[in-house]
């Protein structure tokens, strides 16, 4: 083979890379394992994740997916990640994807949606990124991102979108949302779009519709950021303020897919039909073959990095073909109402958790208004209580005080649908024995 | 063999520039350019006042296969774009020395004009490459 493309050794292979930046040798890389020692292993790593209750939402959410869910997205006629490269031949595939585009459209309120992107966090960025080809009505490359956005969205978004140029500037909060009289200061300045989540990182609701107007009336675009379980129960994206939001992007895993490990999930994104030109990643669209009998195709593709290499819309041409399938199976059997019933019994089970805890001394419920994820201000530093919570098999949630440290001592907590009553009062239970063992701060 | 008017100028991307009798010069895409890039689905006209240097692209006409850069074949300021072809892109095809002009510009510099090929000279431009 060597011989056959002309070169001597491997070596030659790898002569574009300076010899400073190779390295010979992978210390931390451990000797290569058989089959059966590497099944070992995995089952050894994964017995280590226990079968603890978890209440952490944080951008991730354990909601029952029903057994058929998986059992059709692992038939071998949709085991693949990818659509295939002579994509129209595979009608299944395709109508699948467009079933999921339409899904996504009706839930956010707007026109079309991709085939999906890889996860929520690049997909906001593709989001910001979009937002600054697509408002012409701006020259800026700044973009306004409340702090109650999910703070790696916004960690991964300010380093993808930095390479371009472009900059994102921080909406402070109060009382868990982003504060409306601090909007004052930023008047008079031009700025591309900006980015509001719904339901907020800490479970709070947005005045979506103020933000909303207050950003098309100076020519700004709105990137909403939403789950897709809350949108049968809140108002959809595109029904924001007067004129609705431009884009809608966020994390499609509560839709069907498990919390395994961190992924992996499906970013999803849709806009409104004048702006789908901008629009990064694939698009199924629904058209007629030479004897009018209707098909599937892959559509738009003439921005997309195969075409227009360096000045494609994104460089991320793929999706998330599997994760996509299972989600469209979960939302098809869920229906809307199925939708609208496990998003309100997320925020009850939320709702009554939250508020028992409450009742306990040195916890009390910071924001009132929220979805179906709470911050409980303690009186006491948030990790140790975590760790002594998990020794006893119950994950507490998700510790605030290294991404908001203005909140204090502040734990966000998380009851969906996956949690019993049972769960719950094993919570409080180990909670009300924790919190007597320790002292307060 | 396509069309090639005689009273334009030519640039070898394929541009046409017509001088007008303000100075202000309208450009479009060849007979030729339309022929080879098929039926368009979609222009994307620049920015009202946008400044163009020669070489810049400036236009983006988009066909069901591919999306591809008109560059300036001058330089300039935008005064108009042709925006009835954001509902009938097709008029480039049509008639790409009329109705599908796409862009009118006020140069920076006339004799940046006497750089481009008359429509002989393009006409042979075309056979040539056409070789």
């Amino acid at each position: 083979m060597l011989q056959q493309i002309g070169i001597k050794d491997t070596e030659q292979l790898f002569d574009e890379i300076p010899a400073d930046l190779r390295i010979d040798h992978f210390d931390s890389v451990p000797d290569a394992l058989g089959e059966a020692a590497v099944i070992r292993l995995m089952r050894s790593r994964a017995a280590a994740d226990g079968d603890a209750i978890s209440f952490i939402g944080a951008g991730a959410y354990e909601h029952h997916i029903p057994a058929v869910v998986w059992d059709i997205a692992t038939r071998g006629e949709f085991y693949s990640a990818y659509t295939p490269y002579q994509a129209e031949a595979s009608q299944g595939t395709l109508q699948v994807i467009y079933e999921y585009q339409s899904m996504m459209a009706g839930l956010t309120g707007l026109d079309v949606a991709n085939a999906s992107l890889y996860d929520g966090a690049t997909a906001f960025a593709e989001a910001c990124l979009m937002a600054v080809r697509a408002n012409r009505k701006s020259k800026s490359r700044k973009i306004l991102v409340s702090r109650s956005v999910h703070p790696v969205y916004r960690q991964v978004a300010a380093g993808i979108v930095r390479g371009q140029g472009i900059e994102l500037v921080e909406l402070s909060l109060k009382d868990g949302c982003t504060d409306l009289t601090a909007l004052k200061a930023f008047d008079g300045e031009d700025f591309a779009a900006i980015c509001i989540q719904q339901p907020t990182f800490l479970g709070t609701l947005e005045d979506v519709d103020a933000l909303t107007n207050w950003a098309h009336e100076r020519t700004m675009f709105v990137v909403a950021i939403c789950n897709p379980m809350t949108l049968s129960v809140l108002t959809p994206p595109g029904l924001w303020g007067d004129e609705g939001a431009d884009i809608a992007c966020g994390e499609g895993q509560p839709m069907g897919i498990p919390v395994s490990s961190g992924g992996p999930y499906f970013g999803y994104m849709v806009c409104r039909q004048a702006i789908v030109r901008q629009m990064p990643g694939r698009i199924v669209g629904r058209t007629v073959d030479l004897d009018g009998k209707p098909g599937f195709t892959l559509t738009l593709q003439a921005r997309e990095q195969h075409i227009r290499r360096s000045k494609a819309t994104s460089n991320i041409c793929t999706n998330q073909g599997l994760m996509v399938t299972a989600a469209t199976i979960y939302m098809s059997l869920l229906g809307s109402e199925g939708l609208r019933r496990t998003a309100l019994q997320c925020h009850e089970n939320t709702r009554s958790l939250a508020y028992r805890l409450a009742e306990l001394e040195g916890i009390s419920v910071a924001y009132d208004m929220f979805f179906h994820e709470a911050v409980l201000q303690l009186d006491r530093p948030v990790q140790p209580v975590i760790d002594a919570l998990s020794q006893q098999n119950i994950l507490a949630g998700y510790d605030l005080s290294a991404t908001y440290p203005e909140l204090g001592n502040a734990l966000l907590v998380c009851a969906t649908d996956a949690r019993t009553e049972e769960d719950m009062d094993l919570f409080v239970a180990i909670m009300t024995a924790v919190l007597g063992q320790s002292e307060a701060a | 063999m396509s069309e090639v008017p005689g009273d334009l100028k030519y640039s070898q991307e394929h541009e046409w520039v017509r001088l007008e009798d303000d100075g202000s010069v309208v450009v479009g895409i060849t007979d030729h350019a339309q022929e080879a890039l098929g039926e368009l689905v979609f222009v994307e006209t620049p920015e009202d006042d946008a400044e163009f240097s020669k070489g810049d692209a400036c236009v983006v006409v988009e066909s069901v296969k591919a999306a591809s850069d008109v560059y300036a074949p001058i330089g300039g300021t935008l005064v108009a774009s042709n925006e009835a072809l954001a509902d009938e892109p097709e008029q480039v095809n049509k008639s790409p020395y009329e109705d599908g002009w796409l862009v009118k510009l006020v140069p920076s510099d006339h004799a940046e004009l006497d750089e481009l090929m008359d429509a002989d000279a393009y006409e042979q431009f075309l056979a040539d490459s056409a070789g």
